[in-house]
């Protein structure tokens, strides 16, 4: 049998009030929230949140890891290698980029469905568009991670049952490199042009399992284009209460993750024995239908997709505006931080990208950054690697730094003492100023810290720890 | 193995200061050319006859070039000193051994720093490539973790501890308001410290030390010849100096509420000096205050006052003036600014005119009969330091 084995999702912890934008420029926006990546965050950072929550309720080492989105934090250079850093993958591990188009993340889902190793796909997107616009209303960001393999890997909690693909060229939706905003046909194009489509998949996929609609437990249907979803999704056959909500009312669309996220929000509040029909509309149809086992029932993530959608936080249109780059926001009078360095960060991936820190053998004592000598004792190398990516800690001092440069002032920063042991002095994230206190409970998250020089920096903060653990 | 020190084996025979302030007037060469004048009229002596020099400059000039060209110094040693903020203290540290080593017989140690040229607020990091996970607080930002830690460890009201270390701006105010080298030259109140906004943490711009270029100097000898150009030397009890490990930032145990560096350097600065009651041997003392719950803690870690009572102390007028124990009386860093490279002997040289009792007369200290004086310089963050302490007195033994 194979399958899904796990599956994790990140949504951001900020959200935008939609009824926000009108209130600002008199029109756009709309009804509901959409998700709001913080200022350090983007795609690479939300898909290790995801994959880091996936590959938590497993032992599995997947044997490839890919990572879709269409909005890249890096082009040329892979994105998913900082995923693979991140989760502390092994070098045998493949780590690959599934890029640019939006059907990619339900492609590479797809694929790994079929292919004969066991492989993370982790999806992540960024959506918006000027502002106003319906992409920026529409839009949501987000990233789920599924992890697809054999029974032999691991308990499988749905079972791939079949596929259904239909694929056309035409020029629905588009951007060019380094475009700010994506550009679409008149929406009826788009809507006549989809349904055929749709049922071509949705026929083959039926026919592949021989399944019929009714057989049909729980249907998602995704896709950028509203009009086309809605309309055409009516005409599959399936019952009424099958139509899963797309969340599009308290997310938005994250573009190419969504599928991957709806699918994993569904499983996460699935039985045993249900089937589970998944179709994204993107450049054509994709369909996978997949059969949830007893397993399933086992399933309780630390932090389920709906806990993160009921914990949010809302944000201004003006910040909205400001971390999106489309309002230039003065910053403190400080030089700007400089790039950091490639060979120094590449001496320290296990510290800048994995949180590994060392633990001295002679005395137990945790060293953040991992140390060659040990502070107590003196030893000198003899020293454990010890991963803290995943270790709680408590707040034990604070400030708010109103004059240090960050994209996003103030800085909200913390000495974090761990649970187990290990101290390290660290940026909040997800954290305004008045919400800090001593005692808080915080876990690592892998942040941007700022892009300096066309470099990413990324590393670690800590992040409140919310909802049910 | 020990720390011996080099008590009463060198004298300082003369020392000048330069105004703190924004010198857009002056470069860097400019302020070094004029710390040194006033430093050779001072001793009595010419460049020629001084026989090694050590510069001290954190961020301004990367080597003793940057010294001897200015001054045209002609075929002597000129050593560029950084030590972080201690810089300047350092530089008097190395010519005073190389003094006492008998390496040379007349030294001079200069600090310098143009900090205004740079374009930004306050003191800015020279970059060094690194993998981009250090942490990029500002150093307000790190001091400002100790009054939260302090107000709990000890059970104070945070307002209460925010007041008193308001009131220890408001001490160096009114000592620099009656000093005409200081670059703030205006008294303020504790309470109109603490109605201005916050920059970090519970601190104001207040709070913080003021950012001015400036420099300053000493020359030394042997003690046995101080008597060649003053019959009023200043002598080298201790030079004490540690360099901590970072270790706040990674041990659970530290707490924030003292600098174990600062404390361990005073301990065996004491000792050095034979000091054993500093509260009643220590005449005056410049300490760095370079935000105001930096001083405070240093009461305690410098054995000024008993653990967990500075704060107190402080309210009782314990380190003004007219207090039992006068410190910054040439109002510190909060009224001088903090050039780096120079901050550590502009602190001599307050010691230097309070000792020998060329201190103007309304912001001199009171005779209590004590022959001592102290500066404390440190450099870096709570929990990763490093701190220099010195003590000078007036008499031999």
């Amino acid at each position: 049998m194979r399958g899904i084995i796990a599956a994790g999702t990140h949504i951001p912890h900020y959200r935008l009030d939609r009824t926000e934008v009108a209130a600002f420029f008199g029109k756009g926006g709309g009804r509901g929230q959409r998700s709001v990546a913080s200022y350090d965050e983007d795609t690479t950072t939300m898909g290790v949140a995801a994959a880091r929550r996936a590959l938590a309720s497993t032992d599995l080492e997947p044997q490839e890891l890919w990572f879709a989105t269409a909005s890249p934090a890096y082009l040329e250079k892979t994105n998913a290698t900082a995923v693979h850093a991140a989760l502390q993958l092994g070098p045998e591990v493949g780590a690959l980029d599934f890029g640019g188009a939006l059907r990619s993340g339900a492609g590479a889902l797809r694929t790994a469905l079929t292919a004969g190793v066991s492989t993370l796909v982790a999806a992540a997107d960024q959506r918006g568009g000027l502002a106003t616009s319906a992409d920026e209303a529409a839009g949501g960001d987000g990233a789920a991670a599924v992890l697809i393999g054999d029974d032999t890997d691991g308990p499988v909690i749905a079972e791939y049952l079949g596929a259904g693909v239909a694929t056309e060229e035409f020029l629905e939706r588009w951007r060019l490199p380094g475009g700010d905003r994506s550009r679409a046909w008149e929406e009826r194009f788009g809507e006549v042009t989809y349904g055929p489509l749709m049922s071509q998949a949705w026929e083959r996929a039926l026919a592949a399992t021989s399944l019929s609609a009714d057989d049909i437990d729980k249907l998602i249907v995704t896709g950028t284009h509203g009009r086309a979803v809605a309309r055409n999704a009516k005409r599959l056959g399936v019952r009424d209460e099958a139509m899963i909500d797309d969340l599009s009312g308290s997310v938005g669309n994250t573009g190419t993750a969504h599928p991957l996220l709806v699918l994993s929000s569904a499983l996460e509040q699935a039985s045993p024995g249900e089937t589970i029909a998944v179709m994204t509309l993107a450049d054509g149809v994709e369909v996978i239908v997949l059969r949830t086992t007893d397993a399933i029932s086992a399933v309780s993530p630390a932090m389920s997709t709906a806990g993160q959608i009921a914990s949010g936080t809302t944000v201004s249109y003006g910040k909205f505006l400001s971390w999106r780059g489309m309002v230039s926001v003065e910053p403190p009078n400080r030089p700007l931080p400089n790039r950091p360095s490639a060979s120094a960060a590449h001496r320290r991936d296990d510290w800048k990208f994995g949180f590994v820190g060392s633990r001295d053998r002679s005395s137990g004592m945790i060293h953040l950054p991992p140390a060659r000598v040990s502070e107590k004792g003196g030893a000198v190398d003899d020293m454990e690697p010890v991963p803290m990516a995943d270790t709680v800690g408590t707040v034990v001092s604070f400030t708010i730094d109103k004059l240090v440069y960050s994209p996003s002032p103030p800085v909200v920063f913390a000495v974090v003492d761990f649970d187990g042991g290990g101290r390290a002095p660290l940026e909040l994230a997800d954290c305004g100023p008045d919400e800090i206190e001593v005692g808080m409970r915080v876990l690592p998250t892998f942040r941007r810290l700022f892009t300096a020089d066309e470099i990413h920096n990324y590393f670690w903060k800590v992040a409140p720890v919310r909802g049910v653990r | 193995m020990g720390s011996h020190g080099i008590k009463d084996q060198v004298a300082i025979i003369g020392m000048g200061c330069t105004p703190f302030t924004e010198h857009w007037d002056k470069s860097l060469d400019d302020l070094i050319i004029d710390a040194a004048q006033l430093t050779y009229a001072s001793a009595g002596i010419h460049q020629d006859d001084i026989d090694a020099f050590w510069f001290g400059t954190s961020q301004s000039a990367a080597s003793g070039l940057a010294m001897g060209g200015p001054l045209k110094i002609h075929g002597k040693p000129i050593t560029r000193v950084e030590n972080y903020c201690t810089t300047g203290s350092e530089a008097m540290r190395a010519a005073a051994y190389a003094v006492a080593s008998g390496a040379y017989d007349v030294v001079m140690a200069l600090g310098a720093e143009k900090v205004k040229d740079g374009g930004y607020q306050g003191l800015n990091a020279f970059p060094i490539p690194t993998d981009g996970t250090q942490r990029t607080l500002t150093a307000a930002g790190m001091f400002s973790l100790i009054l939260p830690a302090y107000a709990k460890k000890y059970g104070v009201d945070e307002d209460e501890i925010r007041y008193s270390v308001a009131t220890i701006a408001e001490k160096n105010h009114f000592n620099g308001a009656r000093n005409p080298l200081a670059q703030f030259r205006r008294e303020t109140s504790a309470e109109q410290i603490c109605q201005m906004a916050a920059v970090a943490g519970r601190l104001s711009v207040f709070d913080c030390a003021g950012v001015a270029d400036g420099a300053a100097a000493v020359i030394m000898c042997r003690a046995e010849d101080a008597h060649k150009y003053t019959d009023n030397a200043l002598y080298v009890k201790a030079l004490s100096f540690v360099a901590g490990t970072g270790a706040g930032s990674l041990d659970p145990d530290y707490d924030y509420t003292t600098l174990p560096e600062c404390k361990w350097s005073a301990d065996d600065a004491y000792a050095q000096a034979g000091v054993t009651s500093p509260r009643d041997e220590i005449a005056v003392a410049e300490v760095h205050d370079c935000f105001t719950p930096t001083e405070l803690v240093l009461m305690e870690d410098l054995g000024f006052s008993d653990p967990g009572q500075a704060w107190r102390d402080v309210l009782d007028g314990a380190f003004r003036l007219d207090g039992r124990l006068p410190v910054n009386s040439d109002g510190g860093l909060k009224a001088f600014g903090h050039p780096v490279g120079a901050s550590g002997l502009r602190m001599l040289y307050e010691i230097w005119l309070q000792l020998r009792g060329e201190a103007p007369e309304e912001r001199r200290i009171a005779d209590h009969g004590r022959k001592l004086g102290l500066v404390h310089n440190l450099g870096g963050y709570p929990g990763e330091m490093v701190s220099f302490v010195g003590i000078y007195g007036t008499e031999l033994g």
